[in-house]
C-alpha cells in the first residue's frame, strides 16, 4: 500500500537533510526555543517545590535537561507544512507520485531532527558548565531504549498530527485543531512539570491517555528517575497500533473527497 | 501625520480583516476553546507550584493569580494584532511586496504593524480583565481613581514594550530574511512572563530584567495591582516603555535603508 523500498527511503532522507542544512540557522533558533523546561527547572529548585515530591535538585535537573532532549527529538510540524501545501494546491503532483506523501515529510523530520542534534548537544553542553553536578552518563542499555521510546513518542506525535492534518481535506484549515491540541500537550506531557507532581485526581487517569509517553516516560527513563519501562513501551506501542489504522483510513477518505486547488 | 485619516484607514483595516477571518468560522470557534484550555492549565500548572508551598518568591497563590491575568491579556493582544502582522513582515521582504508598503502615502510602520486583526485573541482579553476583577476580590483591593489610573498606565506601557520587542526582531528579517523563528525565541522567552520574577534565581533576574524586559512586561504592572509597586518601578516602567518605542521606531527607519527589494 506504501510502495516504499530501502532506495526511495535514503534518496528522500539525503534530499531533505540538505534542504534542511541549507535553513541551518533557523532550526539553532527552534533549538533554543525549546528552553522552556530549564526555566521551568530554575522555578522549582529556586523555590524549593521538589521537597515534596521527593526528588533531589540533581534528578530534577536530569529530569529537565532530558525533557529538552526528548522534545528536540520529538517536535511535528506536518500539519502546518500540509496545510499549506494543500491551500497552496501542492500536493496534487505529490499524489500522482507513486509514494505517500507523508514519508515525504517524515523524512523532512527525520532529516530536521538530524540537523538539530549539534545545537541541541551545546546547548546541554552549556547546561552542564552551568550546573557540573548534575552531570551522569546512563547506561548503555537505557541510552538505547529512551531513544527508541523518544522515536516512539515522535511517531505517536506524528501519526496524531497526520490524522489531523488530513482534516485539511475537508475544512482547509485545520492547525487550529493542533493549536487547541498542542495545549493539553504542553501541560500533561511533563514538560513543565514531572507527572509524578500532579495531583491525585489527574494521575488516576492520566497514565491512559498518551499524554505522559510523549516526554514524561522517555524522560525519566533517560535521567534515571522511576518509572516503570515494560508499560511505558507497551502503552506507547498500544498507541502507536490504535493511531496507525485510524491514519490510513483517513487517509484513504481524505484523498477521495480532494479536489485540486489552484490550476 | 493626519489622525482623523489613520483612523478612517485603521477602521477599513478592521473591517477587511475580520472578514476575511470570520470566512473561516470554525477555525475562530476553536481557537476560542484553545484559550479557555490554555488559561486553565496556566491555573493548573499554578496549583501544581502551591501544592505544597504558600509562597513562590514572595507571591501568594491569589496574587500569582493576578500575574495570569496580565499575561493573559498580554497574550491576547499579542495573537490579535502582533503575530498575524509582524510574521507577514517576512513574507513581505522575501516576495518583495514591501515595495508596495513603502509606495503607499502612509506611514510604513503604521500599515505593518496594525494591517490585520485576528479575533481569536479578543477571548483570551476578556478573559485576562475577568480575571483581574477576580483578582480584586479575593485580594480586597480598594478601587479608586488612582489605582485604576496607575494600573491602565502600566498596562499601556507594557504593551508598548512588548510590541517594540516584537516589532524589533521582526525589523531584523531586512538583513536576514528568514527571522521568522526568532520571534518564536522571543515567544519562549516571554512565556516566563507568567510566573512573578522573584521566583527565579538572581541571574535569570537580571537576564529577564534587562535583555528581555519580561520583568517591566508583567511583573511591574501585576504590583502596581496589588499597591505593593515603588515609586521608582512605575517611573522606570514609563522610561522603559519610551526607550523601546523610541529604538523601534528609529531601527525600523534605519533598516529600511538597507532595503534592496526582492527580484528585479
Amino acid at each position: 500500500m506504501f510502495n516504499l523500498n530501502k532506495n526511495k527511503l535514503i534518496t528522500l532522507l539525503k534530499v531533505q537533510y540538505s534542504n534542511m542544512l541549507e535553513y541551518r540557522v533557523e532550526i539553532a533558533l527552534w533549538a533554543i526555543s525549546g528552553i522552556i523546561p530549564f526555566f521551568m527547572l530554575n522555578i522549582w529548585t529556586n523555590n524549593n517545590l521538589n521537597e515534596s515530591i521527593n526528588l533531589s535538585n540533581v534528578m530534577l535537573s536530569r529530569y529537565f535537561l532530558s525533557a529538552f532532549f526528548v522534545r528536540q527529538f520529538s517536535v511535528v510540524w506536518v500539519v502546518f507544512t500540509f496545510e499549506e501545501d494543500a491551500l497552496l494546491g501542492k500536493i496534487s503532483p505529490y499524489l500522482i507520485q507513486p509514494l505517500n506523501p507523508f514519508f515525504r515529510y517524515f523524512a523532512q523530520h527525520i532529516a530536521e531532527q538530524i540537523t538539530r542534534l549539534p545545537f541541541a548537544i551545546i546547548i546541554a553542553l552549556i547546561f552542564f558548565i552551568l550546573n557540573p553536578e548534575s552531570i551522569w552518563i546512563p547506561s548503555l542499555g537505557i541510552f538505547l531504549l529512551s531513544c527508541v521510546s523518544t522515536f516512539f513518542s515522535f511517531l505517536i506525535q506524528f501519526l496524531i498530527q497526520s490524522i489531523i492534518a488530513c482534516m485539511c481535506f475537508w475544512t482547509e484549515k485545520a492547525s487550529s485543531i493542533e493549536r487547541l491540541l498542542f495545549i493539553p500537550t504542553l501541560f500533561l506531557s511533563g514538560l513543565l512539570a514531572p507527572v509524578v507532581s500532579f495531583p491525585e485526581y489527574i494521575k488516576s487517569w492520566i497514565y491512559i491517555t498518551p499524554f505522559p509517553y510523549l516526554i514524561d516516560f522517555p524522560a525519566n527513563l533517560l535521567s534515571g528517575n522511576n518509572t516503570n519501562i515494560m508499560s511505558g513501551f507497551a502503552m506507547q506501542l498500544l498507541w502507536i497500533a490504535a493511531l496507525f489504522p485510524i491514519f490510513t483510513r483517513i487517509w484513504s477518505l481524505g484523498t477521495k473527497k480532494y479536489t485540486a486547488m489552484g490550476s | 501625520m493626519n489622525i482623523k485619516k489613520y483612523i478612517k484607514i485603521y477602521s477599513i483595516f478592521s473591517y477587511t480583516s475580520l472578514a476575511s477571518e470570520l470566512e473561516y468560522k470554525t477555525n475562530v470557534i476553536i481557537d476560542f476553546v484553545t484559550a479557555i484550555l490554555s488559561l486553565v492549565g496556566s491555573i493548573f500548572l499554578l496549583t501544581i507550584f502551591f501544592q505544597n508551598t504558600d509562597n513562590i518568591g514572595g507571591w501568594k497563590f491569589e496574587q500569582a493569580l493576578i500575574i495570569q491575568g496580565i499575561y493573559t491579556i498580554l497574550n491576547g493582544i499579542t495573537n490579535t494584532w502582533f503575530n498575524p502582522n509582524l510574521t507577514e513582515i517576512v513574507k513581505h521582504i522575501r516576495e518583495g511586496t514591501l515595495d508596495f508598503v513603502l509606495l503607499k502615502p502612509i506611514d510604513s510602520q503604521f500599515f505593518i504593524s496594525l494591517k490585520k486583526i485576528a479575533p481569536s485573541g479578543f477571548l483570551e482579553i476578556i478573559l485576562g480583565f475577568a480575571l483581574l476583577f477576580y483578582c480584586i476580590g479575593i485580594n480586597q483591593i480598594n478601587i479608586n481613581i488612582e489605582f485604576l489610573l496607575l494600573s491602565l498606565t502600566t498596562l499601556l506601557c507594557s504593551i508598548v514594550i512588548l510590541y517594540s520587542l516584537w516589532f524589533l526582531i521582526s525589523t531584523t528579517t531586512i538583513w536576514f530574511v528568514k527571522t521568522w523563528n526568532a520571534t518564536e525565541v522571543l515567544r519562549s522567552f516571554l512565556y516566563i512572563g507568567r510566573f512573578p520574577l522573584n521566583s527565579f534565581s538572581f541571574s535569570l533576574r537580571i537576564f529577564f530584567s534587562i535583555f528581555v524586559p519580561i520583568a517591566f512586561i508583567t511583573t511591574i504592572p501585576s504590583e502596581v495591582f496589588l499597591g505593593t509597586a515603588q515609586l521608582w518601578e512605575i517611573l522606570l516602567e514609563l522610561i522603559v516603555s519610551g526607550i523601546f518605542f523610541i529604538v523601534s521606531r528609529r531601527f525600523w527607519l534605519f533598516a529600511l535603508k538597507y532595503y534592496t527589494s526582492a527580484s528585479s
